[in-house]
């Protein structure tokens, strides 16, 4: 049992899927899901502390050697991600109920569950996967699940943002394996492992230059690297709000990982940063980032939208600490992944259980939502605070790397950027902030009273882990660290 | 006279990537030109089209024969790329699939398919 962890975490999800599917009932179909979601992350944990010390798991599905078949790989990087991954989808179960039930026509709930799990074993296949192509089919199922996902909005621009995210998608997961394609060509194998080992003989032939910029191009698309994002802000903002706290916290997170991955573990850092300019293309991009699509949430109507351009500035932290491709530089992304996900968890859930209860959250919706809503409001201003890096929060140690980072290369503008960076959140956190507190409360809000605790309880494991890991920083900031060290390593 | 011969011969030899490159383009092209949402996932499955090509002619043996053991042959084709496509192809109308569901959906929802048009009754009714 225990040497098939690697294989039962990506089964059972899928498995889960297809039960939910069958039970057809919306309590029975939830159940399913908070079932499966708590035990992948018992898996996950599992394998993360078997891999802590710099273990590698290799699980070879069917028994095929590597070579030939499909490997499941897991070492401290990965299982990072899957425990990520699995941690947000037991947070979000109990709060799923209430939230689908209000927001989700009766007969569809268990459909929603359905893709819900798809969705779920997707994003820890891409984690686990040791196949390029295998990864491309994870990085699909993860992906056509949440397009179904996010039409089940409530509002029609729901339909439009998920077919625009279809074809933005497809053409991404397209790019990537159009790359792996020509990688495939030049080494004979896809195992990422052996690739990497392959590469390194040929790296500047013509195909092996060209499958580079695919994938990177590729991959940019599903993590949302401005400018390739346009498909990020109308997605989020018109989901269910469960799909997108999850999809918020975990999917362009993983796409980050398989970005890692390929930059660092099979292309190699030498070449993809020494020989190519791949630091200031992506640095470019990244405080392009930081500051366009920070900019354009100060002025959003949409708090959910405004949060979700906020998170195309957030991966633009993360692409920058990558850019770095030093050893503080990517453990500052890979802490920015964990906090970025625990902090817009935090946040989407607080906004899903203000639309619980009012129905929507533009701000004048949510005018003077402090006094009707005192918790849920508390956690999203604690978790807007994260985001914009106060000293005590998880955001603040992530900005912390950051800025060691750059100190590092000598680079004080950059240090300078990020600080100054920090004004822009700044100012739409205070619209929140100023919008929640400091307003009288419309007459819409009159009956309104504060969110469930089944609601309450999940959106403040996140928002109080946003100011835990503020502290103790053992946990993320080391875990990231080591992961940092391997991924810094090569794939070995 | 021969150099053209050599040239021409050249570009014959890979033909098949050329043809993979013009599927690939005019995909692509047809999705970020056209404003018609069927017509943007025609263009879509031409892209991914392009994406079999690519695997199927890297695994082409010269004379090789299907991949399937017989005492008469003795060259294969590399059966690899046949199997990781047929995949594709799944994954492909998947989405083929969930697209045109989508666009029937948004028809319903906008009376229209038409992308210019949905985004204006979007914007009427603010």
């Amino acid at each position: 049992m225990r040497e098939h962890l690697p294989a039962l975490q990506v089964v059972l999800p899928l498995f889960g899927a297809l039960i939910a599917a069958l039970v057809r009932g919306p309590v029975a179909a939830w159940l399913v899901t908070a079932i499966v979601s708590v035990a992948s992350l018992v898996i996950s944990v599992v394998l993360l502390r078997q891999v802590i010390g710099g273990e590698v798991i290799s699980y070879h599905l069917g028994g095929w050697d590597p070579s030939i078949g499909i490997e499941y790989r897991v070492d401290i990087v990965s299982a990072l991600i899957l425990v990520l991954v699995s941690a947000v989808a037991a947070v979000v179960a109990p709060f799923a109920r209430l939230s689908v039930a209000a927001e989700i026509p009766e007969d569809k709930v268990a459909w929603f569950y359905t893709m819900y799990l798809i969705s779920l074993a997707g994003l820890l296949g891409i984690a686990i996967t040791g196949d390029a192509f295998n990864a491309f089919v994870f990085l699909e199922v993860s992906s056509l699940s949440s397009y179904a996902l996010i039409a089940m909005g409530t509002n029609r621009r729901a339909l439009v943002a998920a077919y625009q995210y279809l074809i933005v998608g497809t053409i991404g997961a397209g790019f990537y394996v159009i790359g792996v394609g020509l990688i495939y060509m030049m080494t004979g194998t896809l195992n990422l492992t052996l690739m990497a080992e392959r590469i390194a003989d040929i790296e500047l032939s013509r195909p092996i230059l060209a499958a580079l910029a695919f994938i990177v191009v590729g991959i940019s698309l599903k993590l949302a690297l401005f400018p390739l994002h346009v498909w990020l802000p109308n997605a989020y903002a018109y989901a269910p709000s469960v799909a997108t706290v999850f999809l918020a916290a975990t999917a362009t997170k993983v796409a980050i990982y398989l970005f890692a991955r390929y930059v660092f573990s099979v292309f190699g850092r030498s070449f993809v940063f020494a020989d190519l300019p791949l630091t200031e293309t992506l640095l470019t991009f990244s405080i392009a980032a930081i500051f366009g699509a920070g900019t354009v949430a100060v002025f959003q109507s949409n708090l959910k939208r405004m949060f979700a351009y906020s998170s195309v500035a957030q991966v633009g932290y993360i692409t920058l600490g990558i850019s770095l491709a030093t050893l503080s530089g990517v453990t500052g992304a890979l802490v920015h992944v964990l906090n970025h996900a625990l902090i817009k968890g935090a946040i989407f859930m607080a906004l899903g259980s203000a639309v619980f209860r009012i129905g929507k959250c533009s701000f004048e919706d949510i005018a003077g939502i402090g006094r009707k809503m005192p918790l849920t409001s508390a956690a999203l201003v604690l978790a807007g605070l994260s985001l914009i890096g106060l000293p005590g929060t998880a955001g603040f140690i992530s900005k912390w790397y950051l800025v060691v980072a750059s100190l590092e290369l000598g680079w004080w503008w950059l240090a300078a950027l990020i600080v100054m960076s920090t004004l822009i959140t700044l100012a739409y956190v205070a619209r929140v902030v100023e919008a929640a507190y400091f307003r009288e409360p419309s007459k819409a809000l009159a009956d309104v009273t504060e969110a469930p605790a089944e609601m309450l309880i999940p959106t403040w494991i996140l928002a109080g882990a946003t100011v835990y890991f503020g502290i103790d920083t053992q946990l993320t900031a080391g875990l990231a660290e080591r992961a940092a060290l391997v991924l810094m390593g090569g794939i070995q | 006279m021969s150099d053209l011969v050599a040239a021409a011969s050249g570009f014959l030899d890979h033909y098949n990537q050329y043809i993979t490159i013009f599927l690939m383009v005019s995909g692509l092209y047809i999705v970020i030109a056209r404003g018609n949402m069927v017509k943007k996932l025609v263009g879509l499955s031409l892209f991914q089209s392009s994406v079999y090509l690519l695997y199927i002619s890297a695994g082409k043996v010269h004379g090789g024969t299907a991949p399937i053991i017989d005492p008469g042959f003795t060259v294969y084709s590399h059966p690899l790329p046949h199997v990781l496509i047929l995949t594709a192809i799944v994954v492909g109308i998947a989405t083929l699939a969930l697209g045109l569901a989508l666009v029937v959906r948004i028809n319903e929802a906008y009376g229209s398919i038409e992308e210019d048009e949905i985004f204006e009754r979007d914007r009427d009714d603010k």
